[in-house]
């Protein structure tokens, strides 16, 4: 028969592959569930399945279509392609200007509708969205 | 123009003197005599002056406003306050990777004169091995970035720094986190060199704590710091947002946390060796990745200067040849000495370090897999997504629970073989804690019993370890304050969550908003113009529900040079809460955009934080004393 101490050690390797497996388990599920896709505007145009799910659209903050009041902010994300109508609740950051890349994370209503949970703009004035970037030919 | 051609000579100086002392070095490695040659020492201080006289000729240069010179050029401008022209120097790419070799030779020469106990063969390994790295950063800064560029015709002006990097607590910063991550090379090099001597004992474990100690304390502090910034600076009202720049800097952190522990079973024990050397090997590979990530634009963000990937194809380079040399090194000459050491009964001190690593690793793997497949995903399929914080939470803060406990039990654990003593007193603080938890979350929140887990675990650690500093039963009083620390961090982390109530809108002047028994009262706004900007501030009169009144200023200030526009948060800080108010213009319209939040706790964050790394320093200056 095995000494005591083999015993021991095959259990603590056991121990370890099954929790190594276990956590990777865990990692992956959870990346499934939390991942938030990144689409461009054209890109919400041409799909077949609405998503229920939560996703970012970039791109550009459409020239004179802020509109704002007590209760919302409404604007146009264009990759001048294709446009969405953004309605959104809540605190804008500092950057988010007519005319500036900005990406909205929120809901789909239909194809030309995002009711937006939460407006990032990147900290950097020159930011453009790659989407953007590609659909205007800049390097 | 002077303070340029010295800086860029004095940086082809300070390589000349890398080769030359790597010459001297393998000379005297082979030499009998039992001490490190002299010259060595002299070598390794005039490298070090030679770096520091670039560095404070590039300083020199951001003071004067020298355009001629290109960084400056793009990162300063003449109305700037002098306080940001110095800080200036290193909140771009080229002069913060200069700050890196004036660390990276800082260390090594410190590391020289204060290693004069340890062996001879493994002192000079370790030169050479750092010497590697330094001679690695200088090419990298010559041949891809360097500070000294001449720009002529000389431009009238520059362009500025950005502004939200115009910050007292993001001058100091950079300047510590690279402390930490660069203190990080000297363990590398250290273990390598120890490695290819077998000299990883309880001798090498004692001498290299300190290192690992130091570098700790500035990591956790140089985050902290980033972390308090980014909670004013940036308006969103919190304090940590998992953004890969973040993420980037907490993988180090969590490396060398677990070192700390493995090292301290190797100092008593001698046990673990190969632990601690890849631990190691480790913490500096995730600095420099790091290090590639942040400034190749690889990531988007504040920290990304510019985008040139000569710059990125140079790191990752650089990067694959340190990771397989340490590999090579650690494979060809590691063994496993004394098999003895590495006998311990299950319920020992050793299993429950070696419990802390398991978790670290664990986090660490969740940072890295969500910091990292993004990345990965874009290259192979073109599909971009984001993992947001949801993700992090969902992985991390269950295991939290056991986390916490092992972190009570373990320090009372003695060496090899143990029994649980105490047991009553545990068990007390246990049923304390779960009904003290249940009391307080039963009127707040929804899911009780996840939360109640969670909370009555850090409650457990908090009156275990608080028990130890108040009787002063503790035989060691830096684990005792480091782990009190850390139950105070994530008491004051989930209460915070928890509790902070938020409430935003659009307003006009003079309007009144009302929510939930909260008044704000937007009373007029007042135009300010500064020397390099101009700035719109807001006066608020906000009622809460218990009649009490506060009144906040934020700011919309429009800096001139770059034009942005930057919003600055006003904050009442008391001992229990945080009032914050942050306004937004969003342009043409009269409406402003507010955001009105109430924090419980947040002072208590910083505070613990505080006090973790406190402790790092009590451990540090402990043994010195006693020695």
């Amino acid at each position: 028969m095995y000494g005591k101490k083999v015993k021991l050690r095959f259990l603590f390797l056991v121990l370890i592959i099954f929790s190594v497996i276990l956590s990777v388990f865990l990692i992956l599920q959870s990346l499934k569930n939390n991942v938030v896709y990144f689409q461009s505007p054209s890109e919400i145009k041409s799909l077949i399945e609405l998503d229920k799910k939560k996703i970012r659209v970039g791109g550009m903050v459409k020239k004179e279509s802020i509109s704002i009041n007590s209760e919302e902010i409404s604007f146009v994300i264009t990759d001048f392609k294709n446009e969405i109508n953004v309605t959104f609740s809540g605190a804008v950051p500092n950057l988010f200007a007519e005319g500036k890349g900005v990406v909205a994370e929120g809901f789909l209503k239909d194809r030309n509708y995002l009711t937006a949970t939460k407006i990032l703009a990147k900290h950097d004035e020159n930011y453009m969205p790659p989407e953007v970037k590609e659909a205007l030919g800049v390097k | 123009m002077l303070a340029n051609q010295i800086g860029y000579y004095s940086l082809i100086l300070g390589l000349m003197f890398s080769i030359y002392l790597c010459r001297v070095a393998i000379r005297d490695f082979n030499n009998d005599d039992k001490n490190v040659n002299s010259k060595i020492i002299t070598l390794s201080f005039l490298q070090l002056t030679f770096v520091i006289v670039s560095f404070l000729s590039l300083i020199m240069s951001f003071i004067n406003s020298d355009f001629s010179n290109e960084t400056v050029f793009n990162n300063s401008h003449t109305t700037k306050p002098l306080f940001y022209k110095i800080s200036g120097t290193w909140g771009n790419h080229e002069g913060s990777l200069l700050l890196w070799l004036v660390v990276l030779t800082l260390f090594i020469f410190l590391f020289l004169i204060k290693s004069k106990e340890e062996p001879k063969k493994y002192r000079i390994l370790t030169l050479l091995f750092q010497q590697l790295i330094i001679i690695g950063f200088f090419l990298f800064v010559l041949m891809t970035s360097n500070p000294f560029n001449y720009l002529f015709p000389i431009p009238p002006e520059g362009l500025g720094l950005n502004p939200i990097l115009q910050d007292p607590a993001l001058a100091i910063h950079p300047p510590l986190l690279y402390l930490g991550y660069v203190g990080s090379s000297i363990i590398f090099s250290a273990s390598l060199a120890a490695v290819a001597q077998n000299y990883v004992t309880k001798e090498w474990g004692q001498h290299i704590k300190k290192w690992v100690l130091v570098s700790w304390v500035f990591l956790t502090i140089g985050i902290m710091l980033g972390s308090i910034w980014a909670y004013y600076e940036l308006g969103w009202g919190g304090f940590w947002f998992w953004d890969p720049v973040e993420n980037v800097s907490l993988m180090p952190w969590l490396t060398l946390t677990a070192l700390l522990h493995c090292i301290l079973v190797l100092e008593k024990r001698g046990a673990l060796t190969s632990w601690v050397v890849i631990l190691s090997i480790t913490t500096f590979t995730l600095s420099m990745c790091g290090t590639f990530l942040v400034r190749s634009g690889i990531l988007n963000s504040v920290h990304t200067f510019a985008n040139d990937p000569a710059r990125g194809i140079f790191i990752l380079i650089f990067l694959f040849v340190l990771i397989f040399l340490s590999l090579g090194i650690f494979f060809l000459f590691h063994n496993e000495n004394d098999k003895d050491s590495n006998n311990f009964f299950w319920l020992s001190k050793e299993s429950s370090i070696l419990v802390n690593n398991w978790f670290m690793m664990y986090f660490l793997s969740v940072v890295l897999i969500g910091t990292v497949y993004p990345i990965f995903l874009d290259v192979i399929s073109a599909e971009k997504i984001s993992v947001g914080p949801p993700f992090y939470n969902k992985l991390i803060v269950p295991f939290l629970s056991p986390f916490l406990l092992f972190m009570a039990f373990g320090p009372k654990l003695k060496w090899i073989k143990s029994k649980i003593e105490n047991k009553r007193s545990l068990t007390i603080f246990l049923i304390i804690s779960v009904m003290l938890t249940y009391f307080v979350l039963e009127n707040i929140t929804t899911d009780i019993l996840f939360y109640t887990i969670l909370i009555s675990a850090a409650f457990f650690l908090f009156f275990t370890t608080s028990k130890e500093l108040f009787f002063k039963k503790f035989n060691n009083i830096a684990q005792a304050v480091a782990h009190f620390g850390f139950s105070l961090f994530i008491l004051s982390i989930l209460f915070n969550s928890i509790l902070s109530s938020e409430i935003t809108t659009n307003i006009k002047v003079g309007e009144r908003y009302n929510y939930n028994d909260v008044e704000i009262l937007f009373e007029k706004i007042e135009e300010k113009k500064e020397s390099n900007f101009n700035s719109i501030i807001g006066y608020f009169k906000i009622t809460n529900d218990k009649g009490k009144v506060v009144r906040l200023n934020p700011e919309i200030r429009t800096y001139n040079q770059p034009i942005t526009i930057t919003s600055e948060a006003d904050i009442k800080t008391t001992l229990l809460e945080d009032k914050f108010l942050v306004m937004n213009i969003v342009k043409g319209n009269e409406y402003f955009n507010i955001r009105y939040q109430v924090k419980p706790f947040m002072l208590w964050i910083w505070i613990s934080v505080s006090i973790l790394s406190l402790s790092g320093l009590i451990s540090l200056f402990k043994k010195k004393h006693e020695k």
